[in-house]
């Protein structure tokens, strides 16, 4: 299935290849580059490109493109959710998917894309298999291994691998045994010039930590689990219990993963937690413009709107903007025209406003339409759907875990038109 | 090289030794010609050289991750294969691999070199530790030497029935590798891809299937056998392999069973049907679809469907997208739509998998649209969104347009249009385009919306509009004088060529609708004539022509000089065209008879061009495949075949009964027992429908499982001596096959409730580590694991994928089949309540006995709210009650489970059953069998626990044994009917072995039957707690000495 591996920085330098079966020339990167430079954006590298013998599917992950080289015939998505694999997995082992990092630390690099693939069919990326094949690097570990020559390579198999649950080992102790689940809501939503909601859909995420010991057995219940329309599961959740009882019944892997993903059934009317006032105008054959923007609260559940920031991709006409704002600070990066306002926290006594003069390419047409604002915020302790936990119940171990629960509400793909 | 060569001949005690000093002069040609060429680069390698051979594995080891280093950037590390080599024999796991890491990258380039670690790999592929054989055999097939072949095909056999199911899924990857060096081997391939399709184990599947992709994708043969397995196992397979067997899957389904697709719902047959003129074959379609009136979708085919669907919930996009697949080509239309859901979901996904789930979604919206409409919404354009992205989301936007929803769309549009992205802008108006023609409500207002745009300031906007308006005017044939005026007016401004043609074009089809202003165009771009593009002068000429047949007054002077222009362009194409036209419009003494048909030729009505997807030439392509993606075949691209018109018989996917011996004989020594045999697809057929009051069948894997992990044991005891013969693994994979069915049983309680079923789908898992750790420590910690492994995942799965496992504690040998009554229906006024121990694991905690209960109503009324009152229990006894039900039909019953934690005793737990009107007292006293969790060691840990638990913790009994009990399999079975026990493997047929431990404590109890001379037998119980024992004692001796 898959090839080789390269992986290429933004500058166009292949820092690091492998080879899961006959070597295949850094040359076939080409064609790659050449799809670079006629997307112009990175954003807009093809995924897939076919060249004369083989075929490129490529993920862009951190500034760095995943170029993964096929002969034959296979799912793309497939090669695209393993290489998405590889880079958590990086992220996992090293807290950073970098370039420095990989480069720092090849060797556990390639060890790990040897266990990952082999012949180029995935042979194990749970990371909890990984990890005892290949412990993570740590500077502790690294002088222990220096003084006593133990290595960081597993000898055994792992037990997990032969289980049919892989993603949990045998033999987890913790002295402090707690399980935490953050339920984590986004708002993606598309507010038209008149303030009124073109679409809005509550996309949410139960992130878990646990760290509890031996084998226990979790069951987590919701007050409302109709709410849920449509969700994604971790291997380790039971289909049928949430079929049958909307229960989520799972032995949980060990440490933080993802438990479910889910999405608000979109009948529900969304509440939509702030509104924005804009006047954005470009003058006809003048060189300046007005811009105006102020950002309230608005149906927020008594709670704060927080972590509120405002990006603006700018027309390619605009030069320099001058602006005072009387909450926070803005920037605006003429290269780019992208103009980021950190506003922070919204009082609603005090409406936060940003305000002034955009100054155009003298000559230059007036640019057809106004930027679009997107829009990032936070609301703790706050789950817009309404989602509520209800309990959670452990079997299968005797002590008694430390559980938490944590409500978070942000902004996700928010967008006023204006 | 030479002078390498020797070096390394001076290192003694190295293993490769003697081959290396052979093949030493034979590498020295060989060696890499930019040796000499970078001098410092010599002297860095000098060095690894000298690490390499040190004597210190640190030096080594340095030098190692200093050599993967090179190879990781790509640089030539070849000439250090010699040192390299070497180390392959180290001590050192970590040296060792990364010297695998090397091998694998350049034993290609340098073969008689690598010929030298063969030996070593060769002797890991015996070694006890099950990862050192796995990555010896990937090693060694990885390492691309065509003169191996043989080896690695030896190799990839003996691996192939390895009793580690880690080692078996690598031989499935290596057959791979041995099949794209030497495709020569394919047929004894075959034979090995054959063997482990017959596999059970979830974790050989996916690559096993993988390699018969790879191999040999048209033995569909080979999976007859194997579909229902596959089917059932898919669930519990790793993501990867699920892709696989999905795809495999697919295809298989296609060319096996008939096409649900009713006309009445297939509208696709029906808009191909369209274009089809020939009657005929319209006919014999229709004759085709009554017969399939009456179908009647085939069992396997659902079971398909049904063991897919769970799967749409996976987080990995390629499952969802494969299960999606799947659907869209073999589910009925009707059922299909649950997919789009799911699809949906992974548009919250990364800009990639957005990007091929909109390119397959836009392929669906085509054929069906009311898959997708719920989801309009969905696929509204964010500007932040990469343009590729919102092409791919317009393009959907346009296919899903009907009449409801058109006004909203174009409402979108409109702000699209207005982009800061030109090139989506431009897409927008064709997206307009489409819509116009295909709604033609809307024809209109489509139509003055672009011509609004025509005097928008951006020019691609305008060429665009241009563009999309020729096509919209070209399918309206009502006269649209104003808009062609207008633009001739644009004419003046616009530039870009494909739209300056379009408008010249437009206005020479029409000359006829503008008289006055036609010729006045042509004098215009007569005159910039010189500067146009190829495209545009080809137009004129055109223009041209029209008009001097239609208005040759005015026009002829102006023809003939654009025509003169024509003949000394620079361009072929347009010399070409001025000759032809001047021969067909000018007439001359030459001219022939054609010139009098011009003004038909030029004015003819032309068909207006269609305005379709792009996708739509897509779909006779797989979804979800990388040909769709591409839209040209990929190599190696399979073809989905179309439906058989008869289905193939079903029969071929029945398992044959199994011959009943074998299992058991491997099982239990020398015993046979014959069991129902019943198919295992039929019984999860019922449990389907199953309604309360069916005694749904039940299945027991435990007893294959034991039986695996019995051979999981002993072999990985003696899998030094390979001695695995290749007799013996054949047989082990037929009847590891023939179990399934075999080992089903009739348990008499129905089981509606969903817990139950978890719980009796016990799974463990072969043991990884009993090569390992041969401490049989914890059996607390394993006791737990078993338990929770207890996978619900599993659970869509018709209930008896006997997945092997071998953590200590094992599933029961026996589920007694014996009831207890709870409550009679006379006491319970109608009530009635039944009680047996299914000797699960209990879900509600370790140390419970489960109970199932089942409630009978006998009266002719509901009973409504059963739940459990008041518990009167002995101190240190805990119970778990089931829920309340709700209420029971008449003549209806339910099964419930219940935990009852006993302590370790025999003392009754006392409680209330109540009812809504009512409550009656109720008992439950455990037979001592039933406290017990049965465990598997060998007979050697027997021996040695029994040696710790004598003297006070050791109770015996003399017994005289019934003459027909006096054969094993009777003993057996009649003890472990008694007690829940696990039967240890005994080397002597006279003895016989069971262990088990106490589900409070977890205090072992191990049971002897020594059978004596002259019908008498010895049976002697060692446990630390006496009181079990000596109950335990008292009960299983009238079961051996009644007849």
């Amino acid at each position: 299935m898959i090839h080789s591996l390269f992986l290429i920085n933004c500058s166009g330098d292949i820092f690091l290849e492998k080879h899961w079966k006959s070597v295949v020339s850094q040359s076939v990167c080409d064609y790659f580059f050449e799809a670079q430079e006629k997307a112009v954006d990175v954003e807009n590298v093809p995924p897939v490109i076919s060249t004369p013998h083989h075929y490129l599917i490529s993920i862009y992950r951190d500034k760095i493109f995943f170029v993964s080289v096929i002969q034959t015939e296979v799912p793309p998505l497939f090669v695209i959710e393993f290489l998405h694999r590889v880079a958590d997995t990086f992220q996992d082992y090293f807290g950073e998917c970098s370039e420095t990092s990989i480069k720092d630390n090849v060797v556990i690099v390639y060890e790990l894309l040897e266990e990952m693939l082999d012949n180029g069919f995935p042979l194990a990326t749970e990371s909890n298999i990984l990890k005892e094949l290949i412990k993570p690097p740590t500077i502790l570990r690294s002088v222990v291994n220096s003084i006593t020559g133990s290595s960081n390579v597993g000898d055994t198999l792992p037990t997990g691998q032969l289980s049919n649950i892989p993603w949990r080992r045998a033999g987890v102790k913790y002295t402090n045994n707690e399980a935490y689940f953050d339920v984590i809501e986004e708002i993606d939503a598309i507010i038209d010039k008149s303030g009124s909601t073109v679409f809005a859909e509550i996309q949410g995420v139960i992130d878990s930590c646990i760290k509890l010991s031996g084998m226990p057995d979790l069951s987590l219940s919701f007050m409302n689990p109709r709410l849920l329309d449509d969700v994604s599961f971790h291997p380790c959740i039971r289909f049928k219990r949430w079929e049958s009882e909307r229960v989520l019944s799972f032995i949980p892997p060990d440490g933080n993963f993802r438990l479910i993903s889910y999405r608000v059934s979109s009948q529900n009317l969304v509440a939509i937690p702030v509104y924005v006032k804009h006047m954005i105008s470009f003058k006809e054959n003048s060189s300046s413009g007005r811009f105006d923007v102020t950002i309230g609260p608005k149906q927020n559940m008594g709670k704060t709107v927080e972590g509120v920031v405002m990006t603006v991709h700018m027309p390619k006409a605009v030069l320099n903007m001058n602006l005072t704002s009387t909450q926070g600070n803005y920037t605006f990066d003429p290269v780019t025209k992208v103009l980021t306002w950190d506003i922070g926290k919204i009082t609603p006594q005090k409406l936060p406003n940003l305000k002034g003069i955009v100054n155009l390419q003298s000559g230059a047409p007036k640019p057809e339409e106004n930027p679009s604002l997107n829009i990032q915020f936070k609301i703790q302790q706050l789950a817009i759907s309404g989602l509520k936990v209800n309990r959670l119940d452990m079997y299968g171990e005797k002590y008694k875990p430390f559980k938490g629960v944590k409500y978070i509400t942000k902004a996700g793909k928010f967008q006023v038109r204006t | 090289m030479a002078g390498n060569g020797l070096s390394y001949s001076e290192q003694g005690g190295e293993a490769a030794l003697e081959l290396a000093q052979e093949a030493a002069p034979t590498t020295a040609p060989s060696a890499p010609a930019a040796f000499g060429l970078f001098s410092s680069d010599t002297k860095k390698n000098e060095d690894l050289k000298q690490m390499l051979e040190s004597s210190k594995d640190s030096a080594k080891l340095d030098a190692m991750k200093r050599i993967v280093g090179m190879i990781a950037k790509g640089k030539n590390a070849s000439e250090l294969f010699p040192a390299v080599v070497k180390n392959v024999a180290s001590k050192n796991i970590e040296i060792k691999k990364l010297v695998y890491v090397y091998l694998m990258r350049y034993a290609e380039e340098q073969q008689d070199l690598a010929l030298l670690s063969i030996s070593t790999f060769q002797r890991a592929l015996k070694d006890p530790n099950q990862l050192i054989r796995a990555s010896a055999l990937r090693v060694l097939s990885s390492i691309r030497v065509p003169i191996i072949v043989p080896i690695m095909m030896l190799a990839i056999k003996e691996a192939s029935s390895d009793l580690s199911p880690y080692v078996r899924k690598n031989a499935a990857h290596a057959i791979q590798k041995l099949y794209s060096l030497d495709p020569e081997q394919k047929e004894m391939l075959i034979e090995v891809i054959e063997k482990l399709l017959k596999d059970r184990s979830t974790l050989v599947a996916g690559s096993v299937v993988m390699a018969f992709e790879e191999v040999c994708p048209d033995r569909i043969d080979l999976i007859h056998k194997n579909y229902r397995k596959l089917c059932t196992l898919l669930v519990d397979v790793e993501e990867w392999g699920q892709v696989v067997i999905i795809h495999m899957l697919t295809r298989y389904a296609r060319t096996q069973f008939v096409s649900p697709w009713k006309k009445d719902d297939d509208d696709v047959v029906e808009e191909y049907n369209e274009n089809n003129f020939y009657e005929s074959d319209e006919e014999q379609k229709e004759k085709d679809w009554k017969v399939k009136k009456t179908y009647v979708m085939d069992p396997d085919h659902r079971l398909l469907l049904r063991n897919t669907k769970p799967l749409l919930q996976s987080r990995n996009a390629a499952v969802v997208m494969a299960v999606a697949q799947l659907y869209w080509h073999l589910a009925p239309k009707s059922e299909a739509g649950i997919v789009s859901k799911s699809l949906v979901r992974l548009l919250r996904s990364n800009r990639e998998v957005q990007y091929i789930v909109l390119q397959n979604i836009a392929t669906m919206s085509i054929q069906r649209k009311g898959m997708f409409e719920p989801y309009l919404k969905s696929f509204y354009v964010r500007s932040t969104d990469p343009t590729m992205i919102k092409t791919l989301k317009l393009e959907i936007l346009t296919n899903l347009a009907n009449e409801a929803n058109i006004s909203t769309l174009l409402r979108e549009f409109q702000t699209y249009v207005k982009s800061q992205d030109k090139q989506f802008a431009a897409a927008t108006i064709q997206a307009i385009g489409r819509c116009a023609t295909n709604i033609t409500e809307v024809t209109d207002t489509c139509l003055s919306g672009l011509v609004c745009l025509l005097s928008n300031r951006d020019e691609i906007v305008v060429a665009e509009s241009v563009v999309v308006i020729k096509k919209l005017l070209q399918t309206q044939p009502s006269y649209h004088g104003e808009i062609i005026k207008h633009m001739a007016k644009l004419l003046d401004n616009i530039t870009v060529p494909v739209a300056r043609a379009s408008i010249l074009w437009l206005i020479g089809e029409y000359c006829e609708r503008v008289p006055k202003i036609a010729p006045d165009v042509l004098r215009k771009t007569a005159k910039s004539f010189t500067n146009e593009d190829d495209l545009v002068k080809l137009q004129i000429l055109n223009l041209g022509a029209k008009l001097y047949l239609t208005n040759s007054k005015q026009t002829k002077l102006l023809t003939q000089y654009v025509l003169n222009l024509g003949k000394y362009d620079q361009s072929y194409d347009i010399r070409d065209r001025t000759r032809f036209i001047r021969q067909l419009i000018v007439p001359n003494e030459k001219s022939g008879a054609l010139s009098k048909y011009a003004k038909k030729i030029f004015l003819a009505q032309k068909p207006a061009p269609l305005l379709e997807s792009p996708f739509k030439a897509r779909d006779h392509f797989q979804l979800g495949t990388l040909s769709h993606t591409l839209n040209s075949r990929a190599a190696g691209y399979l073809e989905l075949s179309d439906w058989p018109e008869v289905a193939p018989d079903p029969a071929l996917r029945n398992v044959e009964a199994p011959e009943a011996a074998k299992e058991w004989t491997v099982f239990l020594g020398k015993t046979k027992k014959g069991k129902p045999t019943e198919k295992f697809y039929s019984e999860s057929e019922e449990e389907e429908d199953e309604s309360a009051s069916t005694s749904a069948t039940e299945s027991e894997s435990g007893s294959e499982s034991e039986k695996e992990d019995k051979e999981e044991g002993s072999s990985d005891e003696s899998s030094g001596s390979s001695s695995s013969s290749e007799e013996s693994s054949d047989s082990e994979s037929e009847s590891k096959e023939s179990t399934v069915k075999k080992t089903s049983r009739t348990a008499e309680k129905s089981d509606s409730e969903d817990i139950k079923k978890k719980a009796k789908r016990i799974t463990k898992k072969r043991n990884t580590s009993s090569s390992s750790d041969s401490e049989s420590s914890s059996s607390e910690e394993s006791s737990s694991d078993s338990k929770s492994e207890s996978d619900l995942r599993s659970d869509s799965e018709s209930g008896k994928s006997g997945r092997a496992t071998s953590s200590k504690v094992t599933t029961q040998v026996f589920v007694p089949t014996k009831t207890h009554e709870l409550l009679h229906r006379m006491s319970g006024k109608g009530l009635a309540a039944h009680y047996h121990f299914s000797r699960q694991p209990c879900i509600f905690g370790d140390c419970t006995v489960s109970v199932q209960v089942t409630l009978t109503n006998t009266t002719d009324q509901k009973i409504k709210n059963i739940h459990i009152g008041e518990k009167k229990l002995p101190p240190g006894m805990r119970m778990h009650g089931f829920n309340p039900i709700e209420s029971l039909e008449p003549e209806g019953s339910i099964t419930v489970s219940m935990g009852i934690d006993f302590c370790d005793s025999t003392q009754t737990a006392s409680f209330q059953l109540c009812t809504r009107d009512d409550h009656f007292n109720v008992n439950i006293q455990p037979p001592v069998g039933e406290l017990l969790l049965p465990v598997t060691m060998s007979e050697k840990d027997f021996k040695k626990e029994q040696g710790m638990l004598t003297g006070m913790n050791e109770t015996s009994a003399t017994i005289a044994v019934a003459p027909q009990n006096s054969t094993s399999l009777v003993i057996i079975e009649r003890v472990v009917k008694a007690a829940n026990l696990g039967v240890v493997p005994s080397g002597q047929d006279n003895i016989h072995r069971f262990a088990a431990k106490t589900l409070h404590s977890g205090s072992l109890v191990l049971v002897t039957v020594e059978l004596k001379e002259s019908s008498t037998a010895q049976l002697i119980i060692n446990t630390e707690k006496t009181v079990i024992g000596s109950v335990l004692l008292r009960e299983l001796k009238p079961v051996l000495s009644q007849g």
